[in-house]
């Protein structure tokens, strides 16, 4: 007779309700993430931006001759220019095998047979690009905010350019939403990582490549559009009420970052399945 | 049978205190599932009753997608579906809540140890993360894989890999347990392990399971009940011991015939028996009618035929004569 039986046994706590596996899909991602020393060192990395930042407001703050470095909304919005590469980088580093390494591991049936729907699995799946994507952009461009109120030891400029919270906040998360979503669609749509990262930085410099050469011919701005970068910046700049670099209109770059994200969740709606059903 | 224990749709009561027979814990009505213009699954109308049923057939037969299609992964073209009293088409996460399924194929969630993966896979299912690490533990132990739990799945045999999946479909404790193909690739020690463990869950620890299998021995032994599948439809079911019930005669042949025993089946096949000869030379013959001269008539064929019989002996019909039947198998 064994001292402890380990056989099986019913369960009889409680189960959640439906819902909430996107948070468990969520959270299992980035743990996942910080357990590489890979992923901690690019993190580290992408926030050196913030603390030369922070190094210049503070200066500018106490410093008489150091005024010429006194924050605007030019330097947020550039900061979070500044901020792009490591974007790109993060997004192919965390988003390339989100879906792709599911698939080659028939990951999705696994998922798919458990109470949560295709949305969650990809809201899941987005919500860790999201927070990652959100931690080298919205939260230094924020802690930059929180840090000119404290050096400066006053709120006049945060009062005084109070836009730029939400300005912050939305181009953040137009960003982060494109990126995002563009980089999950990549992934969904082969079972190599390596393949989508290909495919991602395609995206982005075949697009900008396409631009350089119309730019060439025309030596005109017009057709930034594009260029899904472009398009991005010149949306920050709206955002931030700065002048617009390019000739483009603006709601020429909104529609091609809005047809990005509409795509992106076609092809996800379309990939994203428990079978591969070929007829 | 835990099908008996089923909730309703509220999660509040057992749906056999509703009711006073117990319930199928899965019904089909006129389903049909089509791959394009091929279609997996004819006009299927079937229900599942409680305990082990085995779903018997051939590769193509329909087995997978018939489970795919409870599961919501594929959408019938026609027809109705429940499961656990559920309908499939307008409550599948409650259903998916309560069902455990291992995949055919490998599958797992990349970059994991076990005891992570079967953990992460409970609290998908809604446990809360102490209680799903608590279970990870216990059910990996239960399928024989409690040494090699912190050992990432990707660097698993084949044989560990289709453990693993059985722990993961486990680990919430379901009230139906969909296994399709579960000794698929693994070696014949690995086989009666799994088997013995599938056994177990139907037999001792009172849960419901549907086996998907080409394999007639993995039926016979894990199952009480059996659904034989050919070409999307349904060629027989019943229990086992009910269908191996001889409604006839079946002769075990051995025969020597210097002109070779084509003509000798044929003429037994004419006469209406059914013959099925095995790779070991070992004749079945199956007489539908019995009747105390069956024996003397395959005599009497055989000499017609210049064909010696060198041992018959009468024998009970196995699940392979019932498959065999089922499919039409000559």
């Amino acid at each position: 007779m064994p001292i402890h039986d380990q056989g099986y046994r019913r369960y009889g706590g409680q189960r959640a309700g439906a819902g909430r596996a996107w948070a468990v899909i969520a959270r299992a991602g980035v743990r996942t993430l910080f357990a590489r020393r890979a992923f901690i060192g690019l993190l580290l990395l992408s926030w050196i931006p913030f603390l030369v930042r922070a190094v210049q407001i503070y200066a500018a703050a106490n410093l008489p001759q150091a005024q010429f470095l006194a924050p605007d909304a030019r330097m947020f919005r550039s900061f979070l220019e500044q901020q792009e590469i490591f974007l790109f980088f993060i997004t192919v580093y965390a988003g390339t095998g989100l879906i792709a390494n599911d698939r080659r591991a028939n990951a999705l049936q696994i998922y798919l047979s458990r109470p949560l729907t295709r949305l969650e699995y990809i809201f899941g799946k987005f919500a860790i690009l999201l927070a990652l994507l959100l931690l080298v952009t919205w939260l230094p461009a924020m802690l930059l905010l929180v840090i000119q109120v404290m050096f400066a030891g006053s709120f006049a400029f945060f009062l005084g350019n109070l836009f730029l919270v939400p300005a912050i906040t939305i181009f953040s998360l137009i960003q982060v939403s494109a990126v995002g979503l563009a980089m999950l669609a990549l992934s969904s749509l082969s079972k190599s990582s390596r393949y989508v990262g290909v495919l991602y930085a395609g995206l982005i410099f075949f697009s900008q490549a396409v631009y350089g050469i119309v730019r060439g011919l025309t030596r005109d701005s017009t057709m930034a559009w594009l260029s899904v970068p472009l398009d991005l910046q010149q949306i920050g700049d709206v955002v931030f009420r700065l002048e617009p670099r390019f000739h483009m209109p603006v709601w020429s770059a909104f529609v091609v970052i809005a047809l990005l994200i509409v795509s992106s969740a076609i092809v996800l709606e379309r990939r994203v399945r428990g079978i591969e059903v070929v007829a | 049978m835990r099908s008996a224990s089923a909730e309703t749709c509220s999660g509040s009561r057992p749906y056999n205190q509703l009711m006073t027979a117990p319930l199928p814990v899965v019904t089909l009505e006129a389903v049909t599932v089509m791959y394009g213009q091929q279609a997996a699954l004819r006009e299927v109308t079937v229900s599942v009753p409680a305990g082990a049923v085995g779903l018997l057939g051939p590769n193509g037969a329909g087995k997978s997608t018939l489970i795919k299609s409870l599961l919501g992964f594929v959408v019938p073209t026609s027809g109705r579906m429940q499961v656990l009293g559920l309908d499939v088409a307008h409550a599948p996460l409650q259903i998916r809540g309560r069902i455990g399924y291992m995949p055919e194929n490998d599958a797992h969630i990349p970059g994991m140890n076990a005891v992570s993966f079967v953990a992460y896979c409970a609290e998908l299912s809604g446990l809360p993360r102490v209680d799903a690490m608590q279970r990870a533990h216990e059910v990996l132990f239960y399928v024989g894989l409690g040494e090699a739990r912190y050992r990432n799945v990707e660097t698993y045999s084949t044989g560990m890999k289709q453990r693993i999946k059985l722990a993961q479909a486990l680990v919430h404790d379901p009230d139906l347990l969909f296994l399709d193909e579960p000794t698929n690739g693994m070696d014949p020690k690995g086989r009666d392990e799994m088997l013995a463990l599938i056994h177990d869950l139907a037999h001792a620890k009172g849960m419901n399971v549907i086996v998907s299998s080409h394999l007639l021995p993995d039926i016979e032994f894990t199952c009480t009940h059996v659904i034989v599948m050919d070409g999307g439809r349904v060629a027989a079911q019943g229990p086992i011991a009910g269908l191996k019930q001889p409604r006839g005669q079946v002769f075990e042949l051995r025969v020597k015939a210097p002109e070779g025993q084509d003509a000798f089946v044929q003429r037994l096949r004419a006469a209406g028996l059914e013959c099925h000869v095995g790779d070991d030379e070992v004749m079945r013959v199956f007489v539908p009618d019995g009747g105390g001269d069956a024996a003397r008539r395959i005599f009497a064929m055989a000499a017609a035929e210049r064909v010696q019989v060198r041992h018959l002996r009468p024998s009970v019909p196995t699940l392979d004569d019932v498959f065999a039947s089922a499919v039409g198998e000559r």
